[in-house]
């Protein structure tokens, strides 16, 4: 299928390997990306609580610029997504906005029609349109022995009709994961917030919630938490030193994107993905992969339960 | 042709709305009206005394009343005509409440279709024939479908009164969700000590044929006239034969998990007793995990059996029977947890159900009664119980389940009691309405549990610094105090909340009737009728019907029962007198009539080549009426000309009254 792309301002700075091997998996999977021609910054989290308006206009000239015939509009940073999404749903909702908006587009010369086009997750048209199916069948270097932690953080899972997943348990990125061969960790904090601007505002605040992430990760022995969006792949990545001073704990997890670990199923060279920008290396994981440990003999007879233990509900 | 009209004022119900001195006297002037007058309460014995007199003393030989709902008194007035010596059926009904003064407010709009309402009902009445209802004997025996305490209670009462009952459960044994329990709120008596003497004398009465391990198949015919044929599943055991010894079941090698009265929380073997007491005592082979079915040999009950009663060639076996009523207390499902991943059930071992730990707590259940957590030795130190799960949640079921802050707190007396751990309610509001029900949750608070006001977010267990590792976190805003908290605890339970069973609607098709839009069956009047369904002879009982506790369940049985009763010893009911007739003459004999009836009523006289409608077993729906490609069946008191009338009645009067 072919995809109007929005990259944002992060997948061209810190989120670098995000773009980059996003764009490379969509090759393999031959999905074609038709940038978006002179986009400008969604105005990440801050913009909507200055000043409504202008946010909304920004907004809506990307949608405006997207090509003529695109009718999906994909953006992979989270906060694009959202801040695009809720453009898009809030223009077709509230006539006065709709004008509103469409009037300062027209100073440029542009207009929008809400309804015309779909913004989506990357996420969301590799699960939804490729399908797992498709994916594992790209793979050639099976993820296999890496533990793996899905982590959505808080901006793709919004209720409300605003986000396409369960705000409360979703499963998309965990299909996914499984789908390479990777053994999916079952992460309580799933759809957790990583923080956002805290290590700015409260840095004690957001080395909380980064503790509570990355020792809950490690407490079920994973190899990496793997993030689709970069601002939680920013807070837990970089800041992991800065939380790891402040409670005195010595934690070593890499953030990695989802892409990122598609690209190293689909047999791409890590560096073609980007690994290596990471703060928190990700080598361990990538020599733990090239030389699996032996697989282990399975047991002749199956671990007697103790008589005692009660039967686990099954989860169906 | 006289016809009197009367305009019911319903208090303030209908004359708030509607001008009805203003509509009495608009509809004195209609054609064939003589009498038209307005009084406040028309249902009442003076209002009802109006209408006899006009007809004794004016010569009134038509009536129409515009007030209620014909549900709610068309049998009244009905009733009035009669006993002034005109034909019932000469009597129409206009509903000027329900369709017209509660669903306006404009006065003289409401008025305005207040009197077309009116004059619909004068131009039909005058079209309306003298019919005469016939009567049907009433078979005196009862088929109650659930064995339940609602079942038992509904199923002794009529079986003391003298009556036979034929009493259906799905499950190899009675008793229902209540024998699972351990103790009930508020008196902490033991469960199965007051209900295991029920199940016995319902197992023995010489009045009460059981029949457990069944289903009811179908079922067709009317009020005191149904039959119905019911399949009893092979038990593969020779319930002649058998003592209940239970040598079988100890013999049996195949062990698996009892999903259904041990809650998950326990084990049974493949030939099995769900529970001690069951009634009957008779076990049953389960076949789709018997080895001998699976494999095709085994065959160990078989062989140590000492009476040889195990018959692995028996087969599904129909019974038949012809009842005059049926009681449904069919009883309710537990919310399925699993529904709700953030609470953590099926993924963190110690997050239990409701019903798990009533297994748990009791001294019959797989733990001997010891609170313990999954690893089935280690006594937890503190314990969550979460209420509201899957109840008062848009997500899920908007209603109160009823029973679960009652439940939550018996279980936290007897956590407190049996592990002496700290005990934490989540709850969002204590419901706790109910003869020594409040007084509960005051000595529970003087127990000295803590209760924490909101709804859980999460269960988790994933700690943050500081916090003990290896606990379940209860992530939760405590409304109270306006704040976030995070409690580590051991065992969480998930107090359930009660939804309709997962195939009521099929069983309310089969019984003639519906669901409300969350699945619990109808009724009549959620006041006044609440164990009647709008199927007459088909009563409703017990939590099918909504969740409720054990006492309301209880008398909802026994109501049910005296309903039952009442009808059987009047010994016989009226039959519908408007039903369907066929015009032979015209008749072609296509049979679309047949295949269109619900309720079997027509049949083929092969002989004429013509259909022919069985009175006895006609309803009057009209089915076959739409369904006629020639025309040729007619439904008596809906007829072409009468339906006609009450439309041209009610055009003519809009155009004078300037509506349309």
């Amino acid at each position: 299928m072919k995809y109007a792309y929005y990259p944002g301002c992060s997948l061209e700075k810190n989120a670098a390997a995000y773009g980059e091997s996003f764009t490379a998996v969509a090759d393999v999977l031959a999905q074609e990306l038709v940038e978006i021609p002179d986009w400008n910054c969604c105005g990440a989290t801050e913009y909507f609580s200055l000043d409504p308006l202008p946010a909304y206009a920004l907004l809506a000239r990307n949608l405006a610029l997207v090509p003529k015939g695109l009718t999906d509009l994909v953006a992979p940073c989270s906060a694009c997504y959202l801040n695009l999404y809720k453009t898009e749903h809030h223009m077709a909702e509230r006539p006065q906005l709709n004008s509103d908006v469409n009037a300062a587009l027209a100073e440029a010369g542009l207009s929008y029609k809400p309804g015309t086009v779909r913004v989506r997750h990357a996420l969301d048209i590799l699960v939804k349109d490729v399908g797992c199916e498709a994916i594992a069948a790209h793979v050639k270097q099976p993820l296999r022995g890496l533990r793996l932690v899905p982590y959505y953080g808080c901006l793709v899972v919004r209720p409300g009709g605003l986000g396409s997943y369960d705000p409360e348990y979703p499963d998309a990125l965990d299909r996914l994961l499984g789908a390479l061969g990777a053994t999916v960790v079952d992460f309580p904090l799933k759809a957790a917030c990583c923080g956002g601007h805290m290590p700015q505002i409260n840095p004690e605040t957001a080395y909380g919630l980064i503790y509570e992430l990355i020792a809950s990760a490690a407490s079920r022995e994973a190899d990496a938490i793997v993030t689709l969006c970069p601002m939680c792949q920013l807070n837990l990545d970089v800041y992991q030193t800065q939380a790891n001073d402040h409670f005195g704990t010595h934690f070593s997890m890499p953030v990695l994107y989802f892409t990122q670990m598609m690209g190293l199923a689909f047999g791409l060279s890590p560096q073609a993905m980007g690994f290596g920008q990471e703060f928190v290396s990700a080598q361990p994981l990538l020599d733990k992969l090239a030389s699996p440990p032996p697989p282990e003999e399975e047991p002749k007879k199956k671990p007697q339960r103790s008589k005692k233990a009660l039967p686990m509900p099954s989860l169906r | 042709m006289k016809t009197g009209v009367y305009i019911c004022h319903c208090g303030s119900n209908i004359a708030g709305t509607v001008d009805v001195a203003e509509v009495a006297r608009w509809a004195g002037g209609l054609e064939t009206v003589v009498v038209s007058r307005d009084y406040k309460f028309m249902c009442s014995s003076l209002g009802q005394e109006l209408i006899e007199k006009d007809i004794k003393e004016s010569g009134v030989d038509r009536v129409v009343v515009a007030s209620c709902s014909p549900h709610m008194h068309e049998p009244t007035f009905r009733g009035a005509c009669e006993r002034a010596g005109v034909n019932p059926y000469m009597f129409e009904m206009a509903n000027i409440r329900e369709h017209c003064s509660w669903v306006h407010t404009d006065k003289d709009e409401a008025t305005k279709k207040a009197k077309a309402l009116v004059a619909a009902a004068v131009g039909r009445v005058t079209r309306h024939q003298p019919l005469m209802e016939k009567r049907a004997p009433v078979n005196k025996n009862t088929l109650i479908v659930g064995g339940g305490v609602a079942g038992i209670q509904a199923a002794l009462e009529i079986a003391n009164a003298g009556y036979h009952v034929y009493l259906v459960e799905r499950e190899p044994s009675l008793g229902g969700h209540m024998a699972q329990l351990d103790k009930t709120f508020p008196t902490l008596d033991c469960s199965a000590c007051i209900l295991t003497p029920r199940m016995f004398d319902a197992g023995n009465h010489p009045n009460i044929t059981l029949l457990s391990y069944s289903e009811v198949e179908k079922v067709s015919g009317y009020i005191g006239n149904f039959k119905a044929r019911i399949r009893k599943k092979a038990r593969y055991v020779n319930e002649e034969l058998c003592t209940g010894c239970g040598v079988c079941t100890e013999k049996c090698p195949k062990q698996l998990v009892d999903e259904v009265f041990e809650a998950g929380l326990g084990y049974r073997k493949a030939v099995y007793r769900p529970f001690p007491q069951a009634v009957p005592k008779y076990p049953v082979i389960d076949r789709a995990n018997c080895t001998f079915f699976l494999k095709g040999t085994c065959k160990a009950c078989q062989k140590f059996c000492p009476t040889g009663a195990i018959d692995f060639e028996q087969q599904d076996t129909f019974l038949d029977v012809e009842i005059g009523n049926v009681i449904l207390a069919t009883g309710y499902d537990l919310f399925d947890a699993r529904r709700i991943p953030q609470y953590g059930y099926g993924r963190f071992p110690n997050v239990f159900t409701s019903l798990e730990f009533e297994r748990m707590t009791n001294a019959a259940g797989p733990t001997e009664g010891k609170v313990v957590l999954r690893d089935g030795v280690t006594t937890p130190q503190t314990v969550a119980i979460v209420h509201c799960v899957g109840s008062r949640d848009q997500n899920y079921n908007e209603y109160c389940s009823k029973v679960c802050c009652m439940y939550s707190l018996k279980f936290a007396h007897m956590v407190h009691e049996k592990a002496h751990a700290e005990v934490y309610n989540f709850y969002i509001d204590m419901r706790t309405p109910g003869k020594g029900y409040e007084e509960f949750y005051h000595r529970l608070m003087d127990e000295g549990n803590h209760f924490v006001r909101g709804r859980v977010a999460a269960i988790a267990e994933a700690t943050r610094f500081g916090e003990p590792e290896g606990k379940l976190v209860v992530q939760v805003e405590d409304t109270l105090i306006g704040q976030q908290r995070r409690i580590p605890v051991d065992m969480v339970i998930l107090s359930a909340g009660l939804e309709p069973r997962h195939d009521a609607q099929d069983v309310g098709r089969k019984f003639g009737i519906s669901c409300s839009r969350e699945g619990w069956f109808i009724e009549k009047h959620p006041k006044l009728d609440p164990i009647a369904t709008m199927t007459d002879g088909v009563f409703i009982a017990g939590c099918a019907q909504g969740p409720r506790d054990i006492p309301e369940t209880v008398a909802q049985g026994a109501a049910a029962a005296a309903r039952v009763l009442s009808i059987i010893d009047k010994g016989e009911v009226l039959v519908e007198a408007a039903t369907a007739i066929v015009n032979e003459m015209t008749c072609t004999g296509c049979q679309q009539c047949i295949t269109t009836c619900p309720y079997t009523a027509i049949e083929y006289l092969a002989d004429k080549q013509k259909a022919s409608v069985i009175e006895a077993l006609c309803k009057g729906c009209g089915t076959c009426t739409a369904a006629c490609p020639s025309k040729s069946i007619s439904l008596r008191h809906f007829d072409d000309g009468q339906l006609l009338a009450e439309m041209f009645g009610a055009m003519e009067a809009m155009f004078e009254l300037e509506m349309a």
